[in-house]
């Protein structure tokens, strides 16, 4: 069993106790520990099931590679799934659960998977879920729902908060490994502003754990100096807990850090999300130690060894009385070591290579250590928990010499460099045959804005693997980020090691029952033999393959299984390992939560919003709001006891028989003015403006070059050098850009500027048969029908306020609207709503508007167009300019295509039986199409019903619309039925203009 | 995450702050134009894996439309630019020449 030993964890705090729970039951542990580590210490071996076969799993590792012990962790508005054990620090209360198991950890029903594990094997979904269709939705897809994924997304709102924050530095060093520390002191040195970001709680990396010396005193002791020297530079910023997520162009860094994981509820945001622009990157992140491919590789109890010994120096943690070493390289020697200074015991160092001759081996033989070299496991026994192995012959098939009864196994492949970072934004790497591992391509390194280097690579994750290489490739990469040349590095001294051996199928002629038992990546249950399979079956790109199979696709991205998988890979297709390459390393290194990302933006400043000078009388009112963009409307204002279709119903119908209001505030307002702002108009604009007459107004189109519609509204010529241009709501930014845009990089030689003033005004449209009354009754200036006809505007007062009236209409009644400067648009407004009150003013909100200019058969962008609408197809030709030779889109309507008769074009649309066609139907036709769906000949733009006529109208565009007047179509509803409905006039209500020309 | 240096107030600005405009130096075909030249024009964009002359607006900035040489690969920045200018600055070309031998030329 794992327990706690007597003595020693240089990172526990004994004098302070936590309790904690796992899947209920109440555990203890110590200040300093992981949940992983704490888990050990009461003999939680087991510690999730894995994905497919629902295998017992175990903690293999001691950082954020573990791909093992994932737990839930906290519980509701605090729940977070897929936590790491091995880098969740332990506090007082903890709870956690593990994941994918059913009904519970011990027993788990899904661990028949692994006896039908032959009929799973690699590719086994996309084999047998293809056909038939039928059976993916009703059978397979509702098994794999049920057993398949990891933990569960928490059902609460996040209980916590979470912030971001930027960040600026000459020189980033990410990892507070030894080569990390000089790096920045080397750095810091220099005058340079630096940063340094360290993953753990910890600085120092493994050079503590692994006795390393430097200048003659331990690690520890240099670590703490080192830090404390940091500490004391003013250009230097240090962050535990906090993890290089990513790098992007340009030496853009998100960084991840965990500030309150650890302290829940403190009030501390739970995480920040840096966002660092640094000059140069120095990345010294380490490196992992990976796994050897045996039979029995994922039983509990089997663990890395380089973690083993992490466990047992920092957490004073036995993994069990007897632990077998078993090893390609030196390294691992010290993990029996250090078991052995432990007072446990190593039966055996199983070492594959043919000898061990090195400082280490000698060391541990003169322990009194057995090492047994030319050795490999043949099987490791157990079944929830590692009960011994069995020994053979690394150069044979697997005869059985002597079982060995343990209860661990520590394990070393050698190790990997952690080169996601460098390699994020385009690191090229090399392989290193010595070390058989992918290590940074100095030579072509992800490069910045200026084509210099933006990423240096220094210490392990360098490929500089002992400590004393190490620390001198750390100096080296501070003082290259800082372009000088300096003092000699720091001596770190640590055991001499001799060559490792590539060993990546143990032993090396395993017969097809071991390579099935053999474990690649833990989470995902992929297998030698299922990477063999799909080599044979044609996979040989590794991109391929990893899909294929599902090798790194698990939540700790391959961080483990990458160069096993490849090596394995490599061997099936008899070519070498470069040859088949690696994956592509993409950020984030590990997850970094949704929360996190989003940071403070969510609930109600998750985007700004816009609100026009009324909003607040809307809001007194209880006027229920729709966004419209990044504004607000009201949508309608429902009175108390009233729906909103009896709202909108209301306010249509007092607007048409006395008087409506509408906040027109967020219309957009845009001051074209020079000498060629007519020219200029011209061309934005299908018809013509230059001509337009001082004081009048007039109905534009603009298109997009390639001919479609995109936006409309009303031009008020002002002066003869000036317009103001109205658009869409939701279009004023984007037509301004689009004014810009021609403007300075066509037109840059016409004099034409242009300024949107859309805030600058409140718009009041005044709406209805007493419009005039109103007006006239707050006097200040003519309004009459003579002194202010339709499609005009002239400037006054009205009530004593600064007036701009436009006589414009978008509801097809005597119609003004009054523009005033936004500081006196809400007076005005309320001075509008009481003074209308004789008239029956009544509010109305947009919904209202959108019925009343469909009854009268307006257009609207966004609902009649949709990007591949041309004018032409809306029946508004009349607003084209024949003569202009050119206009922005004349060319791309000149296409066979927009030119063809047989377009959808615009026609009104009548239900047979007076109800309302679903919005967005489409009308159908005889036959089907490729898919078997029937064909279209027509689809509904906008439809309501309509208070006025007391019955449903739409607009909608039909094939050879126009001449198809008198006709019946059909439009299927969702669910079943269909609505007939009569093509008719798209003018459903006073097709004579009368109510508006009084 | 890109920055780029705007020719007209000299700020270095993220991408954050720039709206994309896509390819630089195209020529705007009208009515009367071939239906291949408005093609060309509307639609056939270079997309090039190395140097690449784009538009970019300081839109969260001066508001002004710039052009910008880089390398789609190595996101390596040769320069900006005004976008009244109808081909790149000399400079600019010869920098690139300089350090892409056998550059086929912005056109
Ligand atoms: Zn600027």
């Amino acid at each position: 069993m794992t327990t706690r030993l007597a003595s020693g964890g240089r990172l526990i705090d004994r004098s302070t106790a936590h309790e904690f729970t796992f899947n209920g039951k109440r555990m203890g542990g110590f200040a300093g520990d992981t949940l992983a580590a704490a888990l050990l210490a009461n003999d939680q071996m087991l510690v999730g099931r894995s994905f497919k076969y629902h295998r017992p799993r175990g903690v293999v590792a001691a950082g954020p590679e573990e791909p093992n012990a994932l737990v839930n962790l906290g519980a509701g508005a605090r729940l977070e799934p897929n936590q790491r054990a091995t880098t969740t620090e332990l506090f007082e209360g903890l709870e956690a659960g593990s994941q994918n198991h059913w009904p519970s950890l011990d027993f788990d029903i899904g661990i028949l998977n692994n006896y039908a594990a032959k009929l799973l094997p690699a590719g086994f979904y996309y084999k047998t879920f293809i056909h038939p269709r039928a059976f993916w939705k009703h059978v397979f897809e509702p098994i794999v729902r049920q057993s398949a994924g990891l933990g569960k997304a928490p059902k609460d709102r996040d209980a916590d908060r979470y912030e971001q924050a930027y960040a600026f530095a000459d020189v980033l060093v990410v990892g507070g490994g030894i080569a990390g520390l000089q790096a920045a002191l080397v750095a810091g040195q220099s005058g340079a502003r630096v940063m340094l970001l360290e993953q753990t709680a910890h600085w120092g990396g493994r050079a503590p754990v692994d006795g390393v010396t430097v200048d003659g005193q331990s690690a520890d002791e240099w670590v703490k100096n080192a830090v404390q020297a940091l500490e004391r530079m003013e250009n230097v910023t240090l962050r535990l807990r906090c993890c290089g997520a990513g790098v992007y162009d340009h030496g853009y860094v998100l960084a991840d850090e965990r500030v309150a994981d650890h302290t829940p509820g403190d009030g501390r945001p739970k995480h920040r999300l840096w966002r660092i622009r640094a000059g140069r990157i120095i990345t010294a992140t380490g490196a992992i130690e990976r796994p050897l491919s045996f039979a029995g590789n994922d039983i509990p109890g089997v663990m890395l060894a380089a973690a083993v010994r992490d466990y047992v120096v920092n957490f004073a943690i036995s993994p069990g009385d007897r632990t077998v070493v078993v090893t390609n390289n030196d390294d691992a020697y010290r993990t029996a070591i250090a078991l052995h200074q432990a007072g446990l015991v190593v039966p055996v160092i199983v070492d594959a290579r043919a000898q061990a001759n090195g400082a280490l081996p000698m060391q541990a033989r003169a322990l009194g250590i057995r090492v047994e070299t030319g050795k490999a496991i043949a099987k490791v026994k157990g079944g929830k928990r590692v009960t011994g192995v069995a020994l053979c012959a690394q150069a044979g098939e697997g005869a059985v010499l002597e079982e060995v009864a343990c209860e661990a196994v520590a394990m070393s492949g050698g190790w990997s460099p952690v080169v996601h970072l460098w390699s994020h934004c385009g690191g090229k790497l090399t392989w290193d045959a010595a070390n058989a591992h992918f290590r940074p391509d100095a030579t072509r390194p992800p490069t910045t804005d200026d084509g210099s280097a933006m990423v240096i690579a220094a210490g392990a994750a360098n490929g500089a693997l002992l400590a004393g290489d190490c620390l001198a490739d750390g100096h080296a990469a501070g003082l290259a980020a800082v372009g000088q040349a300096g003092a000699a590095a720091p001596e770190a001294i640590a055991a001499d090691e001799s060559p490792m051996a590539p060993v990546w199928i143990m032993p090396q002629g395993a017969a097809p029952a071991l390579k099935a038992k053999m474990w690649l990546d833990y989470q995902n249950d992929v297998k030698v033999s299922d990477v063999q399979l799909a080599a044979r079956e044609g996979y040989e790109s590794v991109e391929h393959t990893k899909r294929y199979t599902t090798l790194g696709m698990a939540t700790d991205q391959g961080k483990l299984s990458n160069i096993n998988g490849l090596a394995v890979l490599a061997g099936a297709l008899n070519t070498d390992i470069p040859q088949v390459g690696t994956t592509t390393f993409r950020p984030p290194y590990t997850p970094v939560t949704l929360g996190a990302l989003a940071g403070e933006a969510r609930g109600e400043i998750f985007q700004p919003l816009r609100k026009t000078p009324m909003h607040g009388w809307h809001e007194a009112q209880g006027a229920y709001f729709e966004p419209v963009g990044l504004w607000r409307r009201p949508y309608c204002f429902a009175r108390a006891g009233e729906s909103h279709a009896q709202a909108v119903e209301r306010e249509v119908t007092n607007t048409r028989n006395a008087l409506g209001l509408l906040d027109a505030s967020t219309l957009g307002k845009i001051v074209v003015k020079g000498p060629d702002a007519g020219k200029f108009l011209d061309m934005l604009y299908t018809g013509v403006m230059s001509n337009l007459a001082v004081g009048k107004c007039r109905y534009g189109l603009m298109c997009s070059e390639s001919g479609f519609l995109m936006d409309d509204g009303v031009v008020a010529r002002i002066d003869a050098n000036t317009f103001l241009v109205h658009t869409t709501t939701g279009g004023a930014d984007r037509i301004h850009a689009h004014m810009e845009d021609w403007l300075q990089c066509e037109w840059w030689d016409w004099q034409v500027y242009t300024a949107n003033v859309t805030e600058q005004y409140a718009q009041v449209a005044v709406v209805g048969p007493n419009a005039r009354k109103l007006l006239e009754k707050l006097g200040g200036m003519d309004v009459s029908k003579d002194a202010l006809p339709f499609m005009t505007w002239a400037d006054g007062t009205l009530g004593g306020f600064r007036a701009r009236v436009y006589r414009i209409s978008f509801s097809g009644e005597l119609s003004y609207e009054v523009a005033i400067p936004a500081s006196e648009g809400l007076a005005f407004w309320q001075t509008c709503v009481a003074a209308g009150a004789e008239f029956g003013v009544m509010p109305y909100g947009t919904e209202a508007l959108h019925v009343l200019r469909a009854e009268k058969g307006f257009i609207m962008i966004g609902d009649e167009t949709d990007g591949t609408v041309i004018p032409q197809d809306l029946n508004l030709g009349w607003a084209i300019s024949k003569k202009k030779a050119d206009y922005l889109g004349k060319r791309g309507q000149e296409r066979a295509f927009l030119a063809s008769p047989d377009r959808w074009t615009l026609v009104g649309l009548e239900t047979l039986d007076g109800s309302v066609i679903p919005d967005g139907a489409y009308a159908v036709t005889e036959g089907t199409n490729a898919n078997g769906q029937r064909n279209t000949e027509g689809r509904v733009t906008s439809t309501y019903y309509s208070p006025t006529l007391k019955r449903g109208i739409a607009m909608g565009l039909v094939r050879h619309g126009a001449s198809r007047m008198g006709e019946t179509v059909e439009f299927p509803k969702v669910g079943g039925g269909s609505v007939k409905a009569k093509i008719v006039d798209q003018v459903f209500y006073d097709k004579d203009g009368a109510r508006q020309n009084v | 995450m890109l920055t780029l240096e705007c020719p007209y107030c000299g700020v270095k600005a993220e991408e954050t702050e720039l709206t994309p405009g896509y390819e630089a130096h195209l020529k705007r075909f009208g009515p009367g134009s071939s239906d291949d030249d408005f093609e060309s024009y509307m639609f056939a964009r270079k997309n090039p894996k190395g140097v690449h002359f784009e538009r970019w607006r300081h839109a969260y900035g001066c508001g002004k439309w710039f052009l910008a040489a880089r390398c789609t690969v190595t996101l390596e920045v040769f320069g900006t630019y005004p976008a009244q200018l109808g081909e790149p600055p000399a400079d600019i070309i010869a920098k690139i020449t300089a350090k892409r031998p056998g550059w086929e030329g912005y056109k």
